[in-house]
């Protein structure tokens, strides 16, 4: 079986305008809702106190905002979690002595005033330096594993493919975050791992199709880059469906099935495998093709590498 | 001859896959409730206390599967948890305060598996249920009780040696010491520097002032110790709350991170955790007029506490002893049926205590209970900022010179003589702590955890399996037996590695690699129709197909790996565990779908005269 069947080189870069203008109006958009909107930081950025209860009846959740403000709780979240008999009951940092001590207040508070059985699902108490501490580690980390990333690249191919697979990268977190943003989702402790696969899967994608298009430069003599480019994109571009497609059949599976609290580790990986597979296509080859990678900055790699192979590849 | 592997290749991989299929079977025998009995404070569980537990289960009629020693500890399995419970709550009755009795689960792994290593993947707390907790160190706390500890051994040298000084006073780091005469300062100089080499001492140039300075090494030292003391100590208290597996480790500088599995009574275990003081022995000042005292005139070199019910006393400023010399606290009674404490200290602790009471028998000497409490404010550097309670717990009269070991008597009733011993062992802490993020999760929320994750797991195989098979056919059938010997060896190293634990997201790693692991053979057999396509001869294809993938797999894969080891080095817990799913599952993928499915290509096709492959 196949899905495509491609007679003809697809001419990916002709398209250029319109991808270039594609990105950037969502980088932008990206960054405007940053700027403005922020990003929606879960309790391991942000501290404070989330205490989820699971009911035996489908739960009333005016009954117990108003449980929560006659206690002492008047800055109470309180949502539904997955279910309606799944309550999150969020509370932000203050300054009480005993801020640990809240979550099993407030159990026994709920238990007196529902007079149901509450079943304690999770309580999770994060202090504030703890939330800095840990924005900053991940900024941190983010940014090492792309430069990490870049050096490696860089080594391996060439720095024009290193800075395009870089360049792709960065667009496809930008969008993830974007996302995030716009619709502000909760952005925790697993978005952020999300995104730090995103990485690694895009990269993956980025350098299958880096590498094709390294082979055909050797292969393809006195050709234009630009052809080169896209008879690699089209040659590799059932592999980058079916890869993509196989990556986003699991990740629906967590989407759906995963349960509420991975929910927005796979909603990221969604988001973030789909703009992947499209900025492998456009970003890092046009990035590359922009910076004027041409075959002579490829050509002596043949030489050393591949030449055990050469007899087979002249006709 | 072409796409033919030599004969130890395929049983490499055949010995891999096999050996990942051994370590992966603890995973299906499952789990049974047991009861866990271990010493405490130095008592170790032996064979005496093996045959007493048998007795007082059988007393009960109650049924065990087995009970064994293991490395001081006795395990009870039973075949439900009510038997469980009962036996717990026995157990707990009879053996008394020597012994913790813990619930746990065992795993049901047979002794030949044991033998060779076998044990099931460890359960995240995510996964498991129970609570974890971050603690911090305050070290601005602990470098303050070196400093003052600097100021009173100097006052002590200088006397001693009769060198006159005007002031001995904490500054920056270190300590200042004034003097009136030039002389003096220079004798002082030659003496710290002998005495204190992990010490900078400096003259100042006003020649009548000299600054000690601890050493950066020194300050690393003082750091490095309070963050170990808490670990024992916490380790201590978390012994005392009974809790299987308990897992007290330190993270990073400051921190310490404590699980404790299934412990669903979060409050007591906080209580336990965030009682942080420590404990000072002070003489009584009895020259001072404490009626001055109360109206604000307080001696100098005095201080004044008060006990619990408010009576004042007034105290020498000088610690005679801080409690980290205590090595252990006992009640019990005297030759006289009256309660009495029963202190142990470290032999820097005896010499201390042997000199501070030398010359002070008959003198009252008052034990100060000091408690740390966090305001919940901080400091510009984001320390949390504590409260000093001080409280007299005891004052007795010294009646002879103190040595190592000593006793407290006359505390009134043995209840008070129990809490005194138990404030004193409690009271060693160096550097206060406090709790900066916890996280519980309930056994509930755990069960759907690992119900929901394991769901998504098959699931996702489930339809990458349909996919490859119609796809790819009789290959696809060869990249699902890779997907799933991956799965095998996931689990297999999951289960042999020490510090591997499966979390929810480290589940949502799993599911993740089972898209991404057939990525490697959709190249392979993208690029062997493509070489059908140009007309290259079947072998052929399968050899340029392998080929020319591999460097392009190799290299997708390290980008990846790079990912996930800096996932690993900067997260914590659930985290951790997805960066490790991740990682072995890249590692154990590259292997299965490159040599794993060559073995089997090469075996059905290779080296045949075929006109057409099942591709």
């Amino acid at each position: 079986m196949q899905i495509l069947h491609l007679k003809e080189t697809v001419k990916f870069m002709s398209y250029r305008k319109i991808a270039l203008v594609f990105s950037a109006l969502m980088m932008i958009a990206s960054v405007i809702s940053l700027a403005t909107n922020k990003l929606n930081f879960g309790l391991d950025f942000t501290g404070g106190t989330l205490i989820e209860v699971g009911f035996e009846q489908p739960a009333d959740l005016k009954i117990i905002r108003q449980v929560m403000a006659e206690n002492g709780f008047a800055d109470a979240k309180v949502q539904f979690y997955g279910s309606s008999r799944d309550v999150v009951i969020r509370l932000g940092l203050r300054g009480d002595v005993k801020a640990e001590m809240l979550g099993n207040e407030i159990l026994s508070v709920l238990q007196k005033a529902t007079g149901q059985t509450v079943d304690m699902r999770r309580i999770e108490f994060v202090g504030a330096s703890v939330g800095d501490e840990l924005a900053e580690q991940g900024g941190l980390a983010m940014l090492t594993a792309l430069i990490c990333i870049l050096m490696y690249v860089a080594f391996r191919f060439e720095w024009r493919f290193a800075v395009g697979s870089v360049v792709a990268l960065f667009h496809d977190v930008l969008l993830t975050l974007g996302l995030f943003s716009i619709l502000q989702l909760e952005f925790d402790l697993t978005v952020l791992a999300a995104i730090l696969a995103v990485i690694g899967y895009s990269l993956n994608d980025t350098i299958v199709v880096s590498d094709r298009i390294r082979e055909n430069f050797r292969k393809i003599r006195n050709s234009d880059p630009e052809d080169v480019i896209n008879i690699s994109l089209t040659q590799t571009l059932s592999r980058t469906i079916i890869t993509s497609f196989t990556t986003l059949i699991v990740l629906a599976a967590l989407f759906f099935r995963g349960g509420e609290l991975i929910h927005g580790f796979a909603t990221a990986l969604l988001f973030g495998v789909f703009v992947g597979t499209y900025s492998s296509i456009y970003v890092a080859s046009l990035v590359a093709l922009a910076l004027g990678v041409s075959r002579e900055d490829l050509i002596q790699e043949v030489i050393e590498k591949e030449g055990a192979d050469q007899d087979a590849m002249m006709p | 001859m072409l796409n033919k592997y030599p004969l130890w290749k395929t049983l490499m991989v055949v010995v891999i896959v096999a050996l990942g299929a051994l370590y992966a079977t603890p995973n299906l025998y499952g789990e049974s409730p047991a009861v866990q009995v271990s010493g405490l404070r130095g008592v170790e569980a032996d064979a005496g206390t093996l045959d007493n537990i048998k007795a007082y289960l059988d007393e009960n009629n109650l049924d065990f599967d087995s009970v064994v020693l293991e490395n001081g500890q006795i395990l009870a399995r039973f075949t439900n948890t009510e038997d469980q419970l009962k036996a717990r709550d026995i157990l707990d009755d009879k053996l008394g305060n020597k012994f913790s009795v813990a619930l746990n689960l065992t795993p049901n792994t047979p002794d030949w598996l044991a033998a060779i290593g076998g044990t099931p993947m460890k359960l995240g707390l995510d996964l498991s249920g129970g609570v974890s907790f971050l603690m911090e160190v305050n070290m601005q706390e602990a470098i303050n009780k070196a400093k003052s500890a600097m100021v009173s051994d100097f006052r002590d040298d200088l006397r001693s040696e009769k060198i006159r000084y005007r002031s001995v006073k904490e500054a920056n780091n270190g300590v200042v010491v004034i003097f009136r005469k030039v002389a003096d300062l220079e004798a002082a100089e030659t003496l710290l520097k002998k005495r204190y080499r992990d010490l900078l001492v400096k003259t100042n140039d006003d020649k009548l002032t000299l600054s000690a300075k601890m050493t950066e090494q020194k300050l690393k030292e003082i750091r490095e110790y309070a963050i170990q003391q808490n670990i024992t100590i916490i380790r201590n208290r978390v012994n005392e709350l009974g809790v299987a597996e308990p897992l007290v480790q330190r993270q990073g500088k400051k921190h310490i991170v404590i699980e404790l599995p299934g412990v669903q009574d979060t409050a007591k275990a906080k209580e336990i955790l965030n009682a942080t003081a420590t404990i000072e022995f002070r003489l009584v000042d009895t020259e001072g007029d404490l009626a001055n005292a109360l109206k604000g005139r307080i001696p100098a070199n005095s201080i004044l506490l008060r006990d619990r019910d408010g009576r004042p006393s007034l105290l020498k400023k000088r610690v005679m002893l801080t409690g980290d010399h205590i090595t252990d606290a006992k009640s019990g009674f005297d030759e006289y049926s009256r309660p009495q404490v029963n202190i142990s200290l470290d032999s820097a602790g005896g010499a201390k205590m042997s000199n501070g009471t030398k010359s002070n028998i008959g003198k009252p000497m008052a034990t100060v209970f000091i408690e740390y409490k966090p305001t919940g404010k901080r400091d510009a550097e984001g320390n949390i900022i504590f409260e000093k309670v001080q409280e007299i717990i005891s004052i007795a009269t010294i009646q002879s010179r103190l040595g190592k070991s000593f006793r407290i008597t006359g505390s009134g009733s043995p209840a008070e003589a129990h809490n005194l011993a138990l404030l004193l062992r409690a009271g060693a802490l160096i550097a206060p702590i406090t709790i900066v993020e916890e996280r519980t999760v309930g056994p509930t929320l755990g069960a759907e955890n690992v119900r929901l994750g394991f769901e998504a797991i098959m699931l996702g195989f489930g339809l990458v399996f349909i996919f490859m098979m119609v796809y790819y056919r009789a290959f696809g059938v060869v990249a699902n037996l890779a997907l799933g010997a991956n799965l095998i060896l996931i689990v297999g190293i999951m289960s042999l590695m020490p510090g591997a634990t499966l979390t929810l997201p480290g589940m949502a790693g799993i599911v993740l690699t089972v898209g991404m692991a057939v990525d490697a053979n959709v190249l392979i057999f993208e690029r062997i129709r493509e070489e059908i396509r140009e007309g290259k001869t079947i072998q052929q294809a399968i050899h340029q197909g392998y080929d020319a993938a591999f460097s392009t797999i190799i290299d997708a894969n390290v980008t990846t790996l790079i990912a996930a080891v800096i996932l690993y080095a900067i997260g914590t817990g659930p985290v951790k565990g997805f960066a490790i799913t991740l990682s072995i599952g890249i590692i154990t993928s590259m292997f299965t779908s490159v040599i794993g499915t060559r073995a089997v290509v090469n075996a059905i096709w290779g080296g045949k005269r075929l006109d057409k492959l099942p591709i």
